[in-house]
């Protein structure tokens, strides 16, 4: 076990940890975003920016602090290394510069994005972002595409994290998207008509961190807040069949995996169980998932409810905003 | 330059793609480069002798041919296809002239050669002839430019560039347009 | 004055040949290292010679050869880039042009310092009159058993291979380089892990540029010590400097580090001074990614000294006041040049060239172009020229790779040294339109 101190808190972790993940061990604030990295993704990391943290002392051995900021998702900790997040206004600066340069592009359609709610740049843009944009330029636009019955493509939205890419190389065998193309003209793209089509293709929806991937069996039946996430199972051969069933009512409007604190996949899950199964009698419904992050989400206190069948939909009203039980 | 991105799907037209047995020999030598198991690193060198040798540009047939050659996924050769500026994704004149236009060859007059250019191929960057013997294009620093301004040619170079010297080359190569290019063949190289 | 220590053979005729140059004295070297020398010994000879990075970075190279991962049970790599595209440098292609064997001389002897097998060389493929001439270089080689097995009867053995690239500025970065040699885009791999640990194919890799490879030859034949002796402080050795732009003689010159910036530019055996009689305005003097200096501070430093084409000299005064030897792609700008429509052109080139893998770089250097652009035609707000420093200090430093410092330097340099040309071009839109004004500027 090697020693590191973020943000004047000391932790013991194992060697190769990562500074990122170091502070997931610790927890709360001084934990930094990420929009790119994904646990369960490996070789991802290091591209967005929004993680980058200040290491004050490189190691015991070599007390020399880094530097350039960097990225913590990718960099391990060293025995002894003093890394400085939210007690660095270097840090914090030029967290505020990466959402400025994530947002110059990114159309700001949110009122109509399936993922508004849910979206981690608009919880990042919250946080960290500024509330004037000072660029005048137009927007890059890219066609939305359908790809597949089930997944739909809107490469504006796209901050080309590369975690789809790396969804469909590790959980399949065969990858037909990628990202083509270069420089600020990039995309997510199949080159030629085609679907992503496999029994995991699902899965890219969830792990997008913006509204770039959205399930096509869901796009606009509801927003998300107003619905209510239940830890649901079933029997499934391709999957645990353990997911996270958006209800309204007795009604399930969309199937997702169940995400952890840090909007992580526990697992992931088979499309059958995400696009085929919205009966609620295919479902042993749990009770509430616990959505702990700052999302607006949470705002609905939904937590204390007890039992779905309960939920009575408010006559000329779709959700229960008021509603404190 | 910013605003609409457009870069249609393509179709795969299931035309046949045949190399020669010569290249596909000489595939196979290039492949051997590499260690065993790393086969894709054979991508660039393949996919410039496909460009050559099979009508000038990547069509989806071609580089899904490619893929099979060096058993990785299409979509692997399309990422490389168009992340490299040597490849062309649509059909192209049979002489690529690309003029470049970064500082060193700008401030020696690349621009005005651009412009020459086009006035005397009577197209715009970006366009092929109608008789489609010239595609004009402009690029990014070819490195050479202490004999600016310069072009390439279907990757040969024409350096130190004046007006009357292009007059010169592009009358060269219209005479030439019915023959065989003299340019060297990528499957030669390795 | 300037001693031919790369360049010694270069004007023998025939010198491209192997025969000639073998019996000019070639190959002598690799004799030397081979027969006469263990690996460490060569590696010693490096290190004292003082050689760094003839790429850009400076590094020196004996240290950057001690990280080599020489432990690991894996094949070793050594990757000789030749992927020069930095705009402004034209050097390895002349090396590699007039003296492939000179390359493969060094080749040998670094791969033998190394412990390396296999070496691959990465030329851009737009090079490819260039790759077929190392191609038939490295020919000869095999034929003379200079490469293959059992190199000159001892028991090193070596083989060569060209891997061409396929136009893409950025794989001069060594880890995009090796993501391209795998067959991938030129994605920039986040460190750690080094190549020198994991590089090519996960394996210990050490990539070194054309230059700085075929120094090594010349460097075992006379000694790391009289190398050393050569240039001013810890830039030792001769550089060649590719010089280019508005001057008498652009060309490839190899000089003793430490001559004087004055010297190079306006002496008969170097540049030849400035094109048609006029003033000099500015220098990039290390490849457009190195800040711009106008003429007086790149000819003296601010503190009044004379400036020398040295890695201390030319950044003496850091980023206000110098720049950086880098690649040695000497960029001369006369009175009649327009910085402001330079410092577009390159960011056109830097927004081109970014793989678009971090969100920085792809969307800063998308972000700072039009504008430039813009303000180029006589479109812009004054209160852009301040947003393109602002947008230019957040890509630096903030980036997987350093082409994003490389992408802002251009830009944060050219308004510290050229406000006044950028608020002209704000202020006087009519003017701007129509004529390149360069020589207005002066007297404004």
């Amino acid at each position: 076990m090697i020693k590191v101190t973020i943000d004047n808190i000391t932790i013991e972790v194992a060697e190769g940890t990562t500074i990122l993940e170091a502070t997931r061990k610790i927890g709360g604030k001084i934990v930094p975003p990420a929009m790119c990295w994904y646990s369960k993704l490996k070789g991802s990391g290091g591209k967005c920016r929004t993680c980058l943290v200040r290491v004050a002392e490189s190691s015991a051995k070599d007390p020399r602090p880094m530097p350039k900021l960097v990225a913590s998702c990718s960099t391990p900790v060293q025995d002894g290394m003093v890394v400085q997040n939210t007690t660095s206004q270097e840090v914090l600066d030029a967290r505020k510069a990466i959402v400025e340069f994530l947002l110059i592009n990114h159309p700001l359609d949110c009122p109509v994005c399936d993922q508004a709610g849910e979206c981690d740049l608009q919880d990042l843009s919250f946080e960290h972002g500024v509330v004037e944009t000072r660029s005048e330029e137009d927007r890059r636009e890219f066609p939305v595409i359908d790809i597949g019955d089930s997944i739909k493509l809107h490469m504006n939205r796209c901050i080309l994290c590369y975690r789809c890419v790396f969804t469909a190389d590790q959980l399949t065998d065969k990858r037909v998207h990628g990202v083509l193309y270069r420089g600020d003209a990039a995309e997510i793209s199949t080159y030629i008509q085609n679907v992503i089509d496999n029994d995991f293709s699902g899965n890219v929806i969830d792990v997008c961190p913006v509204g770039a991937l959205t399930d096509r069996t869901f796009r606009f039946r509801s927003r998300v807040w107003f619905l209510e996430p239940m830890d649901a199972h079933r029997e499934c051969r391709k999957c645990s069949g353990k997911v996270t069933a958006w209800m309204f009512g007795n009604e399930i409007y969309r199937i997702t995996g169940r995400k952890d604190q840090y909007g992580e996949l526990e697992e992931f899950i088979c499309n059958e169980c995400r696009f085929e199964k919205k009966d609620r009698n295919d479902w042993v419904i749990e009770g509430p998932r616990k959505i702990k992050r700052q999302s607006v989400i949470s705002a609905n206190h939904y937590e204390k409810l007890i039992k779905p069948s309960v939920i009575q939909p408010i006559e000329g009203k779709m959700g229960k905003k008021e509603e404190k039980t | 330059m910013s605003g609409m991105i457009d870069h249609h799907l393509h179709i795969k037209e299931n035309k046949p793609v045949a190399f020669s047995d010569a290249t596909l020999e000489k595939i196979g030598v290039i492949i051997s480069h590499y260690p065993e198991g790393q086969q894709k690193s054979a991508l660039l060198p393949v996919l410039h002798i496909a460009q050559q040798e099979l009508g000038g540009y990547l069509s989806v047939d071609v580089m899904d041919r490619v893929a099979s050659l060096l058993n990785i996924q299409p979509v692997e050769v399309y990422e490389v296809a168009t992340f490299y500026t040597m490849f062309h994704l649509e059909p192209v004149g049979k002489y690529v002239i690309e003029v470049c236009q970064t500082g060193p060859c700008a401030i020696c007059g690349g621009e005005q050669i651009l412009e020459h250019l086009e006035k005397s191929l009577g197209i715009n960057v970006g366009e092929t002839t109608p008789d489609g013997i010239f595609t004009l294009k402009t690029v990014e620093c070819l490195g050479a430019c202490g004999t600016a301004p310069v072009m390439q040619v279907n990757t040969e170079f024409h350096e130190s560039l004046t007006a009357e010297k292009i007059d010169r080359i592009i009358g060269d190569l219209k005479e030439k347009s019915n023959g065989k290019t003299s340019e060297v063949r990528w499957a030669e190289l390795f | 004055m300037g001693r031919a220590v790369l360049t010694e053979k270069i004007g023998i005729p025939g010198i491209r040949g192997f025969d000639v140059y073998r019996s000019n004295g070639g190959y002598r070297n690799a004799e030397k290292a081979l027969k006469e020398m263990t690996p460490a010994d060569v590696g010693k000879e490096v290190t004292k010679s003082g050689l760094r990075g003839r790429g850009g970075a400076g590094f020196p190279t004996g240290l950057k050869w001690s990280f080599l991962d020489r432990k690991s049970d894996k094949p070793k790599y050594l990757i000789c880039n030749a992927d020069e595209s930095e705009p402004g440098t034209f050097k390895d292609r002349y090396l590699m042009e007039h003296l492939p064997h000179l390359l493969i001389e060094g080749i040998i002897i670094s791969s033998y310092a190394l412990g390396v097998k296999s070496c691959y060389i990465y030329v851009r493929g737009e090079f490819k009159y260039i790759i077929a001439i190392l191609q038939k270089a490295i020919g000869e080689a095999y034929q003379n058993k200079m490469l293959g097995q059992n190199i000159l009867g001892t028991n090193f053995s070596l083989d060569i291979f060209l891997h061409p690239g396929g136009g893409a500025y950025i794989c001069g970065e060594e880890t995009a380089l090796l993501e391209s040699l795998e067959g991938k885009r030129g994605n920039p791999r986040i460190k750690p892990p080094f190549p020198a640990f994991r590089g090519l194919y996960n394996c210990p890799t050490m990539v070194n540029n054309v230059e700085t490879l075929a120094a090594v030859a010349p460097i075992i034949g006379m000694g790391g010590n009289t190398y050393a002796s050569i240039g001013i402080g810890k830039s030792t050795g001769t550089k060649l400097m590719s010089a280019c732009g508005n001057i008498n003689k652009p060309g490839v010159y190899e000089i003793d580090l430490g001559l004087p910036v004055e010297d190079f530019l306006y002496s008969e055996e170097y540049c030849g001074g400035i094109k048609n009689g006029k003033y000099l305005k500015a220098v990039v003097p290390g490849g457009s990614s190195v800040p711009v200096l106008p003429a007086d501070l790149i000819v003296h430093t601010q503190k009044g000294d004379k400036r020398l084409l040295s890695y201390e000299s030319l950044a003496e005064g850091g980023f206000e006041t110098g720049s950086m030897l880098g690649s040695g792609g000497f960029i001369v700008y006369d009175e009649d040049a327009c910085m402001v429509r330079n410092t577009w052109n390159f960011t056109r080139f830097y927004r081109h060239e970014s793989c678009g893998q971090c969100s920085p770089c792809r969307e800063g250097t998308a972000w700072m172009e039009p504008i430039l652009r813009r303000i180029e035609e006589g479109k812009g707000k004054k209160k852009e020229i301040d947003l393109l420093v602002s947008i230019a200090d957040k890509i630096e430093g903030n980036t997987i790779c350093p082409f994003g410092d490389a992408a802002a330097w251009p830009v944060s340099s050219a308004i510290r040294h050229f406000r006044k040309e950028f608020e002209f071009h704000v202020e006087h839109p009519d003017i701007v339109k129509n004529i390149n004004h360069g020589s207005l500027i002066r007297y404004i």
